[in-house]
């Protein structure tokens, strides 16, 4: 029994260390040295297919959100008689947390698995291979892009999120549940400061958009070439991604306002 | 200067997953010669494609392509050599997002700067040697097995190579389209000048148009020589039982295993 949970952990370990080791060697591989000639005009096309095509379920949720959490707030603010400050606490809780956290778990939901599947069937059709072939190099023509233009994208598609956000709480707390809209801009203007909070929520997206887009190439490129395999892979991607940005987040938090 | 054996493999050993694959193979391929890979499903014929074509790490022994030691080169030598290589991939590889002339170009414009006019042109005249010119708008889905596989041998040649590796090119195609990839793989050596390799379990088709012969099994290889030469091997039982398609023979048709009772 003892051996056998010995062998387990140590199988586990080395397999561990195989997948960071094989990962890094790819992030290695694909950023280094000489960029692909059409690297911008492929960056272009990636900014097109990760951003402007999940656009539709960021606004979406967004507003929807934005509106849960002004009346949620006004509910419980409004027993205080500091329904004013509805528009500080819809603006920090967005821009701090909700905001890069929610956005990063759709963007792996919507961006992430399209990529591991976009790849992994690339990969399992030997095109990839054809192209290795054809003296092209398939991280530098197909991974790079893909995941220079997630980096980009996800901050911007926060910031879009954040956005529509705080106008459903408005819409909410204003529109609907008759908060001064004055105190609402006002107090918000008063309460968020760029640095710690504008700035500090771009810089969680950005380290959540590395990890989600460096997840999902890496599962498409080494994906078990069958449909079972792009099926495992792009769960693996959801989940892992999504399960990576909790964690990163709450570490982030720490540094970042622990103080 | 150009040697007269475009490609040799000396030893080559290669094993995948415990399994060993190739045990101390030595191949020699001649410029400008069609030579044939035999052997049976599983033996490792497209395994050995891979690791010419450099995609493969080999265990040990040497794989030297015009004089140049591809097995331990660096990613620019091995991208160079690839330049001179074109590969016929089993399921045609074709890039599904793009169209049948898109996908012949994509090597024109990864390597060349040419006018948009040249292009053209060039992608036209490979087309038509396939005899699919009128399909260049099409989608690799709109295409049958044999048209997008004669797809992807214009896309193999658009470069111009001085080698082409063929992987399976006969598996599953009607009688018109194999005799149309016969001609057309006989035709492209003799105007090109090209040297191919081709990987096979077609025999009689292969042996209709191939110079020289390798016929691989159980980790070895179990006959070589001229294709006219192979058939009347009549001592090598491997071989015969091979070339006949016998079931009964040194060769199994069961995967090991314990006795069922």
């Amino acid at each position: 029994m003892i051996s056998a949970n010995v062998r387990f952990v140590g199988r586990f370990s080395l397999e561990f260390a195989q997948t960071v080791g094989r990962c890094c060697l790819m992030f290695w591989r694909t950023v280094w040295g000489k960029p692909h000639d059409k690297l911008f005009p492929l960056f272009i096309e990636q900014i097109f297919q990760l951003g402007i095509l999940s656009l539709p379920i960021i606004l979406t949720s967004g507003l929807f959100i934005g509106m849960v959490l002004s009346l949620q707030g006004y509910y419980v603010l409004v027993d205080y008689a500091a329904e004013e400050s509805l528009g500080s606490m819809v603006a920090l809780s967005l821009l701090r947390e909700l905001g890069p956290v929610v956005g990063a778990l759709l963007f792996a939901g919507r961006a992430g698995s399209a990529l591991t599947a976009e790849i992994g069937l690339m990969q399992s059709t030997e095109q990839l291979a054809s192209m290795e072939m054809m003296a092209v190099s398939p991280l530098k023509r197909v991974i790079a892009p893909r995941f220079f233009a997630g980096i980009v994208t996800l901050p911007m598609l926060t910031l879009f999120f954040n956005v529509i956000a705080i106008w459903g709480g408005y819409l909410i707390g204003v529109s609907w549940k008759g908060v001064d809209g004055g105190a609402y801009w006002s107090v918000m203007q008063g309460s968020v400061e760029y640095m710690p909070d504008v700035f500090n929520g771009v810089i969680k997206s950005v380290v959540f958009a590395v990890l989600i887009t460096w997840v999902a190439l890496y599962n498409g490129y080494y994906v078990v070439p069958n449909a079972q395999g792009i099926s495992k892979s792009t769960t693996q991607t959801v989940v892992v991604s999504s399960l990576l940005v909790l964690g990163m987040d709450f570490i982030l938090t720490v540094f970042m306002f622990g103080t | 200067m150009k040697h007269s054996k475009h490609l040799v493999i000396k030893n080559l050993c290669f094993s995948r997953n415990e399994r060993l694959l190739f045990d101390n193979l030595c191949f020699e391929f001649e410029r400008g010669k069609i030579t044939a890979i035999l052997g049976p499903s599983g033996i490792g014929k497209t395994t050995l494609l891979k690791l010419i074509g450099g995609q493969l790490p080999v265990d040990s022994g040497e794989i030297i392509f015009n004089g140049n030691a591809i097995h331990n080169c660096s990613d620019k030598e091995l991208y160079d050599a690839r330049k001179k290589m074109g590969m016929l991939f089993q399921s045609g590889a074709l890039f599904n997002e793009l169209s049948v002339f898109e996908n012949v170009a994509f090597p024109l414009r990864e390597h060349c700067k040419l006018d948009e006019s040249l292009l053209s042109i060039l992608v036209l005249m490979k087309l038509e040697a396939v005899g699919l010119r009128g399909a260049k708008d099409l989608k690799p889905i709109e295409l049958s097995g044999g048209m997008a596989r004669r797809v992807a041998l214009a896309r193999a040649i658009a470069l111009d190579p001085e080698m082409i590796l063929y992987d399976e090119p006969f598996t599953g195609q009607d009688p018109i389209s194999m005799n149309v990839l016969l001609n057309l793989v006989k035709q492209l050596n003799q105007t090109l000048g090209l040297t191919s390799i081709i990987v096979s379990h077609d025999v009689n088709e292969v042996l209709s148009i191939a110079d020289n012969v390798y016929v691989l099994a159980e980790q070895k290889i179990i006959a070589e020589g001229p294709a006219h030469s192979i058939l009347q091997q009549t001592d090598n039982s491997l071989l015969q039982q091979f070339l006949l398609g016998r079931n009964e023979g040194p060769v199994p048709f069961h995967f090991q295993c314990d006795d069922f009772f």
